[in-house]
């Protein structure tokens, strides 16, 4: 097995190096033959690895020494451990299905080769970020992701937006990846390494100031706050939605914007011994995930609803984690990569059935023309929203469950307003795209239709693993079973016979847990229900963008906060460089430099005037000069 | 073996200039070639433990100490090697210009190579300062010869400039030399001696020390160039034909930063406490300086340019941080540099012969017609912007992670860098290739052979070096020790 590992990231790479160098001359099958099926032989390889893992402990596969220089000795090193198969078979599993979905949905685009290349690149890193056994490893996948969504984000290049929307994903994405990059010198400095191996082992012994531990833990929660759109960094997710919609599914809601989770579930030994980073974690999460809400509700772009409602999804989970529940957080990541993939590639057959249409104001009855569609996108919905039993149920309660048993009613009662928030925009685009009557042109109604099954047949499993995805972790207290497997599976024994995330149980009554779980379900309930009569049987539609008034026209305008940062940031960063160049650069530095030959030049013409031809004059200054020369002499 | 490595270029160039031959560019892209075969040659000796048997030594003027030592460490190799790599790189990318006087402009970059080759081996203190000299000779022709427009008034600036700089260094070089030799000895036995290791030997006061070495910082500050003394860079990389260009950015601005690791640091440590603050701070505002300057440029080459000054500042940084990591962050850097700037001055120089303009506003949508062009200027690009896994991306970590050893402020101002990066490089990349094509770019022919074979080996060594660093790392890593060892500061 362990000369396989380094294949589970290597496939996509050759799939990418064939694909991006001769995709233009193969056929279109061939092609999406190549990118889905480098990537079922790294979820064949990644299920391997599972049964192994489970069987016989964590793999350390190294391959060669990248860097070695003065101590700091970095591997080209894998890891698989517990956590980090958990992700891989989420990466592979879902990442596969998006590919082959993709097949259908790419299929009449010409950059289709290209698509397929940058895909499988994605994966790569992707897999790079949770297979590295150091931070290093870690930071290539890190920047490679990151990368690869600029890549994709511009996909369609000829639009200057899209490419402006790449370009701003990638500027944030490294705004956060200077944090992480600072936090890797800190934990070096520190530990004298960059392996999870050294530094894991090293962490309980070690003696340091606890306002290090708490730096490492703040300037890594930077790079995640980039990378998974935390607040200040989150708005480039929704621009990002200009990319084609499967890598919407894939990179801006199942894998890459998870990494700052991971990287913070990774590094649950530090984060543990940091309470202020911790509760800090927990004030941007719980944050975003409302503000984000709030957005949501007055956004009529399919896709950016969706993306505001990854943003406060992401939230929850780092509330999950600044609440010391790290399980809990990767098990909503878990669940939110069944249904937030679902949702968003239902989208995308709403948008390739519609031609290209994304507002929901245009849309309306789409569930006569489109069963399959309808039927997985309602079941995404109610995943979503914490409909009973299905698996965003009880990722969602869990979250809840710690939040107040670590963190009191009042933190609970905010994450439930996130909870609840979340079920009334879903279920306000769910019954305004599938209800109601057809509002498009009459081209679109002709044109309408359900996709073909290389697209639904991906929709039709993520709709089973959105459905049944919470039996992965089941509350204790339900009697269902043993319960809690995931948690039982990341308490195994990883790196030094360590657990890699030691249990963490809730001490909570169990009537208590069943009354929390009773309300934020019953609140869920209400609003599913209330908003079928307000949006199907009052026939009430979403208004245009200007005649918003008061909240709705602040959430509907995000709160003007792209107005806000282009005003702080970009434009003075603008006129600061215009400033600098002309005042500073050209004026001032490089007239000095200028003024200093002229000067010179105007004195050589005064000495000039000295050498006159006269000889008196010389011989005055032959005088004058040794009678000087005595002078110093005696003085 | 390294005379040899001095005289193969020397001898092409007067052969270029003198015979006139007809094809003066073949035989001197072949005579660089020769000297990179050479040059794969020498490493090959030197990894298999012969570095001492490289060397040339014989008396120059053996009265006043003077001799003529070449010798190669691997400080020196590394930087050999980037000359002689990048030389059959500048010339066939000059293919693409016709020039008045050709054999006189190829015969000017193949003497303006063997020069750097000398500067790199050279032993001896003066040796050093004439090769120093004697790079600039050319490399003024080129400039005023074969630039663009004002290129007179520009030269002549940037001649003026790193002259007047050279001499406040050999001033210095000359109070060290003599200081040499034992002072009782007699007037018949030789007193003083230029070589490397007698120069080291010298202890000086601080405060002696405090001018010698700022006699040093003056030439090579100018010469990298280093904030505030930066003026002449942008007006020349800008105005000086794209080959100059590519010999002054690529190779000749890595004479400051190497002057500054073999020459001025070793010969006057002692100051080192009381300047470095100074430098340190000079290095990371200029990053941050010139980063911010290049987001708003709107002609590509002077783009570029400041780009350029902003990652100097950085390898600049690193060594004034004067540890392991800072050290060698540099040399793999002024490497990996010379590659990616290379390769985007050659983007901007063909862009610029297709369209007539270096303009960024009248470009666009390039990626469309021309998309192979798109793919290899893509990863150059990256490896600009040091995204992991490209040759950029473990210099600029080891470089950070130095600066942040010495102060961890400073490394995060310098850090800025990899956002300011980004933020000018994806935008000129954005303008140039992106968005709906023009009349003239929809016109835009892709890379011929020639220009595919060039980007290609450039976009190639971009991403072997980022996945092997430790190959260059490792060349180097036994003479940064012994340069650290013999330094004590």
């Amino acid at each position: 097995m362990n000369t396989l590992v380094p294949f589970i990231p290597f496939l996509p790479l050759i799939g990418f190096i064939i694909n991006g160098l001769f995709g233009k001359q193969l056929s279109k099958n061939a092609v999406g033959l190549i990118g889905s099926g480098t990537l079922l032989g790294s979820l064949i390889l990644s299920v391997a690895c599972f049964n192994q893992i489970g069987a016989s402990g964590p793999i350390q596969v190294n391959l060669y020494q990248f860097l070695a220089v003065d101590g700091l000795n970095v591997g080209f090193g894998f890891l698989v451990d517990q956590l980090s198969v958990w992700m891989m078979l989420i990466i592979t599993g879902v990442g596969f299905l998006i590919h082959v979905y993709s097949v259908g949905y790419m299929h009449d685009d010409d950059g289709f080769y290209k698509f397929f290349a940058y895909l499988n690149l994605f994966v790569f890193s992707m897999l790079l970020l949770v297979m590295g056994d150091n931070f290093m490893m870690l930071f290539f996948g890190w920047e490679g992701v990151g990368l690869c969504s600029y890549l994709l984000i511009g996909f369609w290049y000829e639009n200057r937006s899209y490419g402006e929307a790449a370009r701003k994903a990638f500027i944030m994405n490294r705004i956060g990846d200077l944090g992480l990059l600072l936090g890797m010198f800190l934990i070096y400095q520190t530990f004298g390494s960059l392996n999870y191996a050294e530094i894991f082992a090293k962490l309980p012994l070690i003696r340091v100031e606890p306002g290090v531990i708490t730096a490492i833990c703040m300037l890594l929660f930077v790079g995640a706050m980039g990378k998974s759109a935390q607040i200040p960094l989150y708005t480039w997710l929704p621009d990002a939605m200009a990319g084609p919609t499967p890598v919407s599914a894939l990179i801006h809601a199942a894998t890459m914007v998870t990494a700052g989770v991971y990287l913070v579930a990774r590094c649950n030994g530090l984060y543990a011994m940091s309470h202020e980073a911790s509760e800090f974690i927990a004030i941007i999460g719980l944050t975003t995930s409302i503000v984000a809400a709030l957005i949501g509700l007055r956004q009529n772009d399919i896709k950016k609803v969706l993306a505001y409602s990854t943003v406060s999804q992401l939230g929850l989970m780092f509330l999950a984690l600044g609440m010391g529940a790290y399980t809990t957080a990767i098990f909503h990541v878990t669940t939110h990569a069944f249904f937030k993939a679902l949702l968003f590639l239902a989208a995308g057959s709403v948008i390739h059935g519609m031609g290209g249409e994304q507002d929901i104001r245009n849309m309306g009855g789409l569930r006569k023309a489109m069963p399959i569609t309808f039927w997985v996108f309602l079941i995404g919905t109610f995943a979503i929203s914490g409909f009973p039993f299905l698996s965003g149920f009880f990722s969602k309660d869990e979250i809840f469950a710690y939040t107040y048993a670590h963190g009191g009613i009042i933190w609970w009662a905010l994450g439930a307003l996130s909870a609840t928030l979340t079920a009334v925009y879903m279920s306000r685009l769910l019954y305004v795209t599938f209800f109601g009557d057809f509002r498009g042109t009459h081209e679109q109604e002709h044109h309408l239709h359900e996709s073909p099954l290389v697209m639904t047949a991906p929709l039709m499993v993520l709709a089973v693993l959105s459905v049944v995805g919470g039996l992965l972790n089941l509350p204790h207290f339900m009697g269902l079973g043993e319960g809690e497997w995931l948690a039982h599976w990341f308490g195994g024994n990883g790196l030094n016979n360590m657990p890699v995330v030691p249990m963490n149980p809730l001490h909570l009554e169990e009537s208590l847990e069943w009354g929390l779980m009773a309300i934020t379900t019953v609140l869920a309930l209400i609003v599913l229900l209330g908003s079928y009569f307000i949006y199907q049987r009052s026939k009430n539609l979403p208004v245009a963008d200007e005649a918003q008034v008061g909240l709705s026209k602040l959430f509907a305008h995000k709160f003007y906060v792209d107005e806000i940062y282009n005003f702080l940031f970009v434009r003075s960063t603008e006129k600061l460089s215009k400033l600098l160049h002309y005042y500073v650069d050209v004026w001032a530095l490089d007239g000095l430099v200028n003024g200093v030959g002229k000067g010179v030049q105007s004195v050589g013409a005064q000495f000039r005037k000295l050498q006159n031809g006269n000889i008196e004059y010389y011989l005055i200054g032959m005088v004058a000069g040794a009678i000087l020369l005595v002078l110093t002499m005696f003085l | 073996m390294s005379l040899l490595l001095l005289l193969i270029p020397l001898i092409a160039a007067g052969f270029v200039l003198v015979a006139r031959p007809s094809n003066g560019r073949q035989i001197a892209l072949l005579f660089t070639l020769a000297n990179l075969a050479l040059t794969a040659y020498v490493v090959m000796a030197f990894q298999s433990g012969g570095g001492e048997a490289l060397a040339f030594r014989t008396p120059w003027v053996p009265n006043a100490g003077i001799s003529f030592s070449l010798s190669l460490d691997g400080i020196s190799l590394l930087l050999v090697v980037l000359t002689n790599l990048l030389a059959p790189i500048i010339v066939l990318s000059s293919f693409g210009r016709t020039y008045e006087h050709e054999n006189r402009y190829y015969g000017m970059v193949l003497m303006m190579l063997g020069a750097l080759n000398g500067v790199f081996m050279a032993e001896d203190g003066l040796l050093f300062y004439v090769f120093y000299e004697l790079a600039l000779i050319p490399i003024y022709f080129i400039c005023a010869i074969w630039g663009g427009q004002d290129r007179i008034r520009v030269t002549l600036k940037f001649f003026i400039y790193t002259f007047i700089g050279s001499l406040f260094m050999l001033m210095s070089l000359i109070y060290v030399y003599l200081q040499t030799g034992d002072p009782l000895a007699g007037n018949d036995v030789i007193r003083h001696s230029f070589l490397w290791r007698d120069l080291v030997a010298v202890p000086l006061s601080p405060s002696t020390a405090w001018w010698v070495m700022l006699g040093f910082f003056v030439a090579f500050a100018v010469k990298m160039p280093i904030f505030p003394f930066h003026t002449w860079q942008p007006d020349t990389y800008t105005t000086a034909p794209t080959g100059g260009t590519m010999l002054l950015s690529g190779i000749m601005l890595k004479m400051g930063v190497y002057g500054v690791i073999r020459w001025m640091v070793p010969l006057a440590p002692e100051a080192m406490h009381t300047l470095v603050p100074t430098f340190m701070t000079l290095a990371v505002v200029g990053i941050v300086y010139a980063s911010i300057i290049a987001v708003k440029q709107s002609d590509f080459k002077r783009l570029i340019a400041y780009s350029s000054i902003a990652h100097v500042g950085l390898i600049a940084a690193g060594v004034f941080a004067w540890n392991k990591t800072g050290v060698q962050g540099s040399l793999i850097q002024m490497f990996n540099h010379g590659i990616n700037v290379v390769g985007l001055f050659f983007v901007a120089d063909l862009i610029e012969r297709r369209l007539g303009t270096r303009s960024l506003a009248d470009m666009g949508g390039i990626a469309k017609s021309a998309p192979r062009l798109a793919t290899l200027f893509m990863i150059i690009m990256l490896g600009a912007v040091a995204v992991p896994l490209t040759n950029g991306f473990p210099g600029e970590f080891l470089l950070l992670n130095g600066i942040w050893n010495y102060n961890a402020w400073m490394g995060a101002v310098a850090g800025l860098t990899i956002i300011f990066g980004a933020v000018y490089m994806l935008r000129a990349y954005g303008l140039a290739m992106f968005g709906e094509p023009n009349e003239a770019t929809a016109q835009f022919a892709d890379l011929d052979t020639r220009e595919l074979t060039i980007l290609g080996v450039l976009a190639f060594l971009v991403l072997v070096l980022g996945f092997f660093p430790q190959t260059i790392l490792g060349l180097t890593d036994q003479s940064v020790n012994a340069i650290l060892g013999a330094v004590q500061i």
